[in-house]
């Protein structure tokens, strides 16, 4: 937890950020980087926020939710509604229809969020994770029969605004609002849910707030990333946002560490480019992921970054020192 | 008026009934032993006082209020914290964390303050961090801050919970067996801290034990519970002698 | 009222189904508290299996169903043994990623070996309709119902009359005293999941015959269905695995034909979360406190 202001730390984490971002326009700019490796790029961003959105939930909040998909598809379908409305009524385009779009389809999945969390977050482990798979495909089925959302056909003729720079920004905003949040009062009260719920209610947290709260939130971003994806391809199919995608989603969470953002990023990126990589053995992919998963959780449950963020400045000292890495101290009872 | 007081509080579970007419009153400053073999309807008490159970008759006050019907957290910011049996740390969080934790009612920046890390993030936090660190100085534990509490000993990992609990500054402490599962040597420790915290906080204690060496030693009053009933109540020298708790503990 | 009556009889046959693959689930749940979702790829994996005999050996059916259950039960045990035995003692969030990491490896496995294009189960059992009174059904639907009560009736006596069944039963209720009193909990564990992978097989196996299409994603919502079946009944309780599947079986298949098959996938997952927030442990549950 941060204890103070360090402006080192902050401008060297933004000059990392601008950098990467100029590179990426440069690369573009030279050609380097066809429509496709772009596409590919703007699939990551909203890789990162549904997956970095669902850690809030499992990994911080520890409470698994297996309904993600239904979020995104409340934030997809918002947005893309809402931009036609906005666009056609008052002649909005470009980054502001996006940015009004993307406000109401995060509020109206955070506001489902809340109404689902509510009556959910009651039930513990298991039956939380049943109840969120039911949500999820509930929704499905909701979109898939209502009139305005096209239904079963899709949604045609949504704005395409989605762009690499808007994606690109409105990601780094996403990860570093959560890297704020975990790291607040209100994140370290959420963690330890997680760790201890009935610990954390016998030191005063008022744990049906936080978890409603986190669970919010995650669906808040979700609706963030969905209307990013919807603003892409500007095409929607309900059955995309299916139980299959709310676990492609956490595996990504899990690969990367429940409760690493660091590593949600760093697996968004992995498991993004690896199926587009790996395109010829498509069939294999899914098979090799699901077997990975499970050893995963046999081998490695923690994931390749566990609950541990990887800090630039860290990386940094132990770059200039030596890179051994200090054990944990196991303390005996004479200490 | 006592601190902590019960009218004839129940807990009926389905057929049966774990705890029947129970009474007991914890003045400011005292400290309070309940014993009882095992089964005894201890921890269901307990349960009941933090709000864990609701009590299916009876009426429990905290200063005079009532907190039947109350949820845990909210008899926490009442006054009165807990310790589990089993050690209940937040065990993937440091040893300083799992204070800080504490701190979160007395801390009052908002999600949005803390998000985009206005200034009173930054006082609070700053403030927060240094009254864990005094406080874990308290206990001599300020070396360990950074230690991640599951890597802590169980002796230490004990204190840190009870550290923790009175990090919510409460006006009772209530400990759940806090010797379970120590040696001589750990539960002596134990006895130390108990001694010390009363004395530096004065705060009223009332704990659960089957350790008679700390029961007999430390506590000022002793109330002995068997079958969800009270069946003595008194001095640790007037219990010893009590002809029902004998026969309760060994048999007739 | 005849169609009404016909809806009833696919009803119990539809229901049949999914009791016998909510046993499965509900079966492994009261031994090792967890939700086995690769049990809906089990019944898939039997309905290949039966697929497999049939069209390339020509068994009969009879045949064809022993050898399916019995794949299909060393199928279970091998996942139980590879995948879940490690992680009895993991938190059970990560129990249930890996059960549903189990799910899409064994649907991908199909998917390769098998190939996505479906696959047309022969007719392994004549059809043709039998005429009882104002009524038609198939023979398909009759030998559905009659096997799955059946096998009902089997596995109560095999829980209530046999040793495995009792320690099963013990199994359920205390792991620790189940050890304490000689009881092989490894053994019996591997007992519960051969024996609820073989009645999910039974399912798979019913289901091919009745819709004829066997491909890799067919267990996936007859899974969740059957699932929700058992959550209905009690999570954990035989009857109540039996009782929520013919219920579901029943809303399901009067809802497709009197409110409309779109919504009927809606209404059965409504009944889910209806049932996890009043009444979460099921229509036969009792309640149950955390000991803190």
């Amino acid at each position: 937890m941060a204890k103070t202001f360090n402006l080192k730390v902050f401008i060297i984490n933004l000059l990392a950020v601008i950098f990467i971002f100029i590179a990426i326009k440069i690369l573009i700019g030279s050609g380097a980087l066809s429509r496709y490796l772009i596409s590919i790029m703007i699939f990551i961003c909203v890789n990162i926020i549904l997956a970095t959105s669902l850690n809030l939930a499992t990994g911080f909040l520890g409470q698994l939710a297996l309904g993600h998909a239904g979020f995104m598809a409340i934030g997809a379908y918002t947005s893309a509604l809402t931009a036609i409305y906005l666009r056609s009524t008052y002649n909005l385009s470009g980054t502001l229809l996006l940015l009004a779009s993307l406000v109401a389809a995060g509020l109206f999945a955070g506001i489902i969020g809340v109404l689902i969390g509510i009556p959910a977050l009651r039930l513990r482990g298991d039956y939380l994770a049943i109840i969120t798979l039911g949500f999820g495909e509930v929704i499905r089925v909701f979109i898939n029969n209502i009139g305005f959302t096209g239904g079963a056909k899709g949604l045609t003729g949504i704005p395409r605004i989605t762009t690499i720079d808007n994606a690109y920004w409105v990601m780094v905003l996403t990860v570093a609002i959560l890297y704020t949040l975990t790291s607040s009062r209100q994140g370290r009260a959420i963690i330890s849910i997680r760790e201890d719920e009935i610990a954390a209610e016998a030191v005063g947290i008022q744990t049906t707030r936080y978890k409603v709260m986190g669970f919010a939130i995650a669906a808040f971003f979700a609706g963030i990333g969905g209307g990013l994806y919807a603003h892409f391809i500007a095409f929607l199919d309900p059955n995309t946002f299916n139980f299959m995608r709310s676990v492609e989603i956490l595996v990504i969470v899990v690969l990367g560490g429940m409760g690493s953002l660091t590593g949600s990023v760093v697996s968004a990126i992995v498991l993004t480019i690896l199926p587009e990589a790996l395109r010829d053995f498509a069939i294999y992919r899914l098979l090799i992921y699901s077997g990975l998963l499970v050893a995963m959780m046999i081998f490695r449950p923690q994931g390749i970054f566990g609950t541990k963020e990887f800090s630039l400045v860290q990386f940094f000292k132990t770059l200039r020192h030596n890179p051994i890495v200090t054990p944990r101290k196991k303390v005996k009872e004479s200490d | 008026m006592a601190l902590l007081e019960t009218k004839g509080i129940g807990m009926q579970f389905g057929g049966l009934k774990a705890v029947d007419q129970f009474e007991i009153q914890v003045d400011e400053n005292e400290l309070v032993g309940l014993i009882g073999p095992n089964g005894a309807g201890k921890t269901t008490i307990f349960n009941m006082l933090t709000g864990v159970y609701k009590p299916t008759e009876g009426d429990i006050t905290l200063n005079g209020i009532s907190i039947v019907g109350k949820k845990p957290y909210q008899i926490v910011n009442m006054g009165a914290a807990r310790t589990f049996q089993n050690i209940r740390l937040f065990k993937d969080l440091s040893v300083i964390d799992n204070i800080k934790i504490a701190y979160h009612n007395e801390m009052s920046y908002t999600t949005v303050e803390g998000i985009f890390r206005l200034k009173r993030y930054w006082t609070q936090e700053k403030k927060a961090h240094q009254e864990s660190l005094d406080f874990l100085k308290i206990f001599s534990m300020e070396d360990y801050a950074d230690i991640l509490a599951k890597n802590l000993p169980y002796g230490k990992q004990r204190k840190l919970e009870i550290a923790r609990a009175l990090a919510t500054k409460p006006k009772i402490l209530l400990l759940d067996e806090p010797a379970a599962g120590m040696n001589p040597h750990e539960t002596r420790e134990l006895m130390e801290t108990i001694h010390f915290i009363r004395d530096k906080f004065e705060i009223a204690i009332l704990l659960i034990e089957h350790d008679m060496s700390l029961v007999m030693g430390i506590c000022e009053r002793i109330v002995v519970v068997d079958y969800g009933k009270i069946i003595a109540s008194g001095t640790p020298d007037s219990i010893k002698k009590n002809p029902d708790v004998i026969r309760v503990y060994l048999g007739e | 009222m005849t169609i009404f009556l016909q809806q009833i009889i696919n009803g119990l046959s539809v229901g049949s189904i999914y009791a016998v693959i909510a046993l499965g689930y509900t079966m492994v749940y009261g031994i090792i508290r967890l939700i086995n979702f690769a049990h809906g790829e089990i019944m898939m994996m039997g309905a290949y299996f039966a697929f497999v005999t049939v069209s390339a050996m020509g068994m009969p059916f009879y045949l064809v169903l022993i050898v399916s259950m019995a794949l299909a039960a060393l199928l279970g045990i091998a996942v139980e043994t590879m995948a879940y035995r490690p992680l009895r003692k993991a938190p059970r969030i990560s129990a249930l990623i890996t059960a549903i990491g189990m799910s899409l490896f064994l649907q991908n496995l199909a998917l390769v070996i098998f190939r996505p294009e479906p696959k047309r189960m022969p007719p392994v059992i004549p059809r043709f309709p039998v005429r009882i009174g104002p009524l038609q059904i198939g023979t398909v639907t009759i030998t559905t119902i009659i096997l799955s009560i059946v096998f009902m009736i089997l596995l109560d006596f095999f829980v209530k009359k046999t040793k495995p069944g009792k320690a099963m039963r013990a199994v359920s209720e205390d792991k620790e005293a189940s050890l304490l009193m000689g009881i092989n909990v490894n053994r019996t564990i591997s007992i519960t999941f051969a024996i609820g992978s073989a009645l999910g097989a039974l399912g798979g196996v019913l289901y091919s015959v009745s819709y004829t299409q066997v491909f890799p994603t067919m267990g996936v919502m007859p899974g969740l269905k059957a699932f929700v079946a058992a959550v209905l009944g009690g999570i954990g309780l035989i009857p109540g695995a039996m009782l929520g599947g013919f219920v579901i079986g029943m809303v399901e298949t009067l809802s497709k034909s009197y409110i409309s098959s779109q919504w009927s996938d809606a209404i059965v997952f409504g009944i889910l979360i209806i049932v996890l927030l009043f009444k979460p442990t099921g229509i036969l549950g009792k309640n149950e406190k955390e000991k803190v």
